[in-house]
């Protein structure tokens, strides 16, 4: 009897010591998959971090944290430090964070780009990074000279198997005969990898380079070869001037601001979140006046049009490798189509690695 | 897949300018491993030569001086494993793996300031040759001078190793420290010297990734080839020769299998992924069969801690 109070006390204490401290400073916790440095995806979210920061509210980043075991020490590591909101920024990140968020119930956790929510601390969001693939294809369909579209992809999942449909799909419509060679790195960051790429692809005949890795390195060997490139995650522009005809931009300040604010003033709910270019999650840089001025109005009006959701990314007829058809004409394809994809449009190359 | 053979050309020096920094770090630890040491700190040490080279390289605006600053960069780190494993006889595995945690991270925190700056143009010889030459052109000029470096430096070493007296020394520190030491010879310094020549080498390879290579700083940008250095090494029986055809193979079938993916050829991805490190092992194992020669080769007090009873 008298041990079971005795720990009824600890435990009361402890609790109350740690919901003190937990009160005492709201903090925000970033994990980053990559070095703030990478001027791409880390880069942005690091971004949104410092609009967080800028708001008064405390941050803490821990950057290049591996997809695996790593992730889940560092994840309950920041829970355990008395953060309250953990943001967890790529898509390897969502067992772990999960498995963490069930063990601290009082800290909220959202994870980039995944799709699990097992319990109700979790939130998930992520872009339609595929409206501005949709609009890359556009553009690569119309600078292609040799037809060839080199993409470098870095991990068989549904986000970027739905890129490279996207591209492909608006890339056929303005160009039949358009192939698209891709390119596994296994690997969302390495730059001398990663240009080895570019190269035989260029070596290949691609005369446009596409990445959906986060280093800036196919952009300066495209540079260096004469052949069009587009930047990934930020706006690369300034490490190949002429090349790059634009970059996708990922924009989470606001995303993160607003939830931020949400988590300390009690007002956070679960969601899953799916923004786009009309939202501004996904923005393009400035376009590249070599395309000429009618091609940029173009773009620019799909733009629009995407946005206002007069146009789809994915809108049928829409056909896999084999002809079976996906989406049926006139229709679009729905979001949990879109979060799942997981077989090539009819006209991509090669097999997904299973 | 074009097939031509100015197209062979230039694919056999894009594999050879993709090995170079393999050449050079590994064969800098070579050296040290003849000598007895094992320096884990390769990845560490290349690290710091490329944020080195490239730092020095925007703020001097000279390609020379980023060059050899590199180099001397990664032998005053290596400087810190000497003092560690030589004078105060710490474990070499240790030191190493902490060498290369510390490189790692120093090299982030120097190069914040230097993260998006383009890099400068490095100067490649015989342009004009690469171009008016079919075939031959593309694979032997239109290089950096560091390439001819590292592609002549397999043979300087083998040389330097089997025919000159100091290299016999090293060799004998490395066989037997204590019977080189009752020769009168100083151990410690013999393996001081060899860890900062094989510190300065990894600068280097460090630098050609930076400079050259991806002109550019990014954090972590040596990716762990310096991991991939020091197995070459070991794969290749501490022969400078054959750690020149490990790290042509390993290059070769990297970019190999990217072309093969290119092209659309239908074999799993993931296999050809894996499939530089299988044929390097399967090849250098191969080649070094011959089980004396192994043990001639095979420095027998590697990572053993030496000191002189005085």
């Amino acid at each position: 009897m008298y041990k079971f109070f005795l720990r009824s006390l600890i435990s009361v204490l402890f609790l109350l010591g740690f919901s003190l401290n937990a009160n005492a400073e709201f903090k925000v916790g970033f994990v980053y998959v990559g070095p703030t440095g990478d001027h791409g995806w880390t880069y942005q979210h690091h971004e949104g971090r410092n609009a967080v920061e800028a708001l008064g509210i405390k941050t803490t980043y821990v950057e290049s944290v591996p997809e695996g075991a790593d992730a889940e020490r560092v994840i309950r590591q920041l829970a355990q430090s008395g953060h309250d909101l953990i943001f967890t920024t790529s898509f390897g990140y969502m067992d772990p964070t999960n498995k963490v968020a069930k063990d601290f119930p009082n800290v909220k956790f959202e994870h980039a780009t995944g799709y699990k929510r097992e319990h109700s601390n979790v939130s998930t969001y992520s872009a339609r990074f595929y409206e501005g693939r949709t609009l890359l294809g556009h553009m690569a369909g119309k600078m292609t000279k040799t037809n060839t579209i080199g993409y470098i992809a870095s991990f068989p999942i549904p986000e970027v198997i739905r890129g490279i449909n996207a591209m492909t799909l608006a890339a056929q419509k303005v160009n039949p005969d358009i192939k698209t060679k891709i390119v596994w790195v296994f690997t969302w960051y390495d730059p001398g990898k990663e240009s080895e790429a570019a190269q035989a692809l260029i070596d290949q005949g691609a005369d446009i380079i596409m990445q959906h890795t986060d280093s800036t390195a196919p952009v300066q060997v495209a540079e260096k070869a004469g052949v069009w490139s587009f930047g990934q995650a930020s706006d690369m522009q300034r490490f190949a001037p002429k090349s790059i005809l634009t970059s996708i931009i990922d924009d989470w300040a606001p995303y993160y601001v607003e939830r931020s604010i949400a988590a300390r003033d009690g007002t956070w709910k679960q969601q899953d979140t799916w923004h786009g270019l009309k939202e501004g999650m996904v923005a393009m840089a400035p376009y590249n006046s070599a395309m000429g001025s009618d091609l940029i109005k173009e773009v620019e009006q799909l733009q629009k049009d995407l946005a206002s959701g007069k146009a789809h990314s994915f809108t049928g007829p829409i056909y896999d490798q084999k002809g079976n058809i996906l989406v049926a004409e006139g229709a679009v394809a729905d979001d949990g189509m879109l979060a799942g994809m997981n077989v090539y449009v009819k006209g991509v190359e090669g097999d997904i690695p299973q | 897949m074009s097939f031509d053979l100015n197209f062979i050309g230039i694919l056999i020096g894009a594999i050879m300018a993709s090995s170079v920094p393999l050449i050079l770090a590994a064969s800098g630890e070579l050296i040290t491993e003849r000598s007895g040491v094992l320096n884990l700190g390769v990845e560490g040490m290349m690290i710091i030569g490329a944020i080195s080279g490239f730092a020095l390289m925007v703020v001097t605006d000279n390609l020379f001086f980023a060059v050899i600053g590199s180099m001397l960069s990664g032998l005053i780190i290596s400087v810190i494993f000497g003092l560690l494993t030589q004078s105060l006889l710490t474990n070499h595995v240790a030191t190493g793996l902490a060498l290369t945690i510390f490189g790692i991270g120093m090299s982030a925190m120097i190069g914040k300031n230097f993260v998006g700056i383009p890099g400068k143009e490095f100067p490649l010889l015989f342009v004009n040759l690469k171009e008016s030459i079919p075939f031959l052109g593309p694979i032997f000029f239109g290089h950096s001078i560091i390439l001819y470096f590292a592609f002549g430096l397999p043979f300087l070493t083998n040389y330097f190793l089997k025919k000159t007296k100091t290299g016999l020394i090293i060799r004998a520190v490395g066989d037997s420290p204590t019977s080189a030491s009752n020769q009168g010879i100083n151990v410690t310094l013999v393996r001081y010297s060899c860890i900062l020549y094989g510190g300065a080498m990894c600068g280097l390879a460090g630098a050609y990734l930076s400079l050259i290579y991806t002109p550019q700083w990014i954090e972590n940008m040596t990716g762990g080839r310096g991991w991939i250095a020091l197995a070459l090494v070991v794969f290749a029986t501490w022969s400078p020769i054959k750690v020149l055809i490990g790290a042509l193979i390993f290059g070769g079938i990297t970019i190999l299998q990217l072309h093969m993916q290119a092209v659309g050829l239908r074999i799993p991805v993931q296999l050809l992924s894996a499939l530089p490190y299988i044929m390097t092992i399967i090849v250098l194992v191969v080649i070094s069969r011959d089980s004396r020669k192994i043990k001639l080769n095979t420095p027998t007090s590697l990572g053993q801690i030496f000191y002189k009873e005085k």
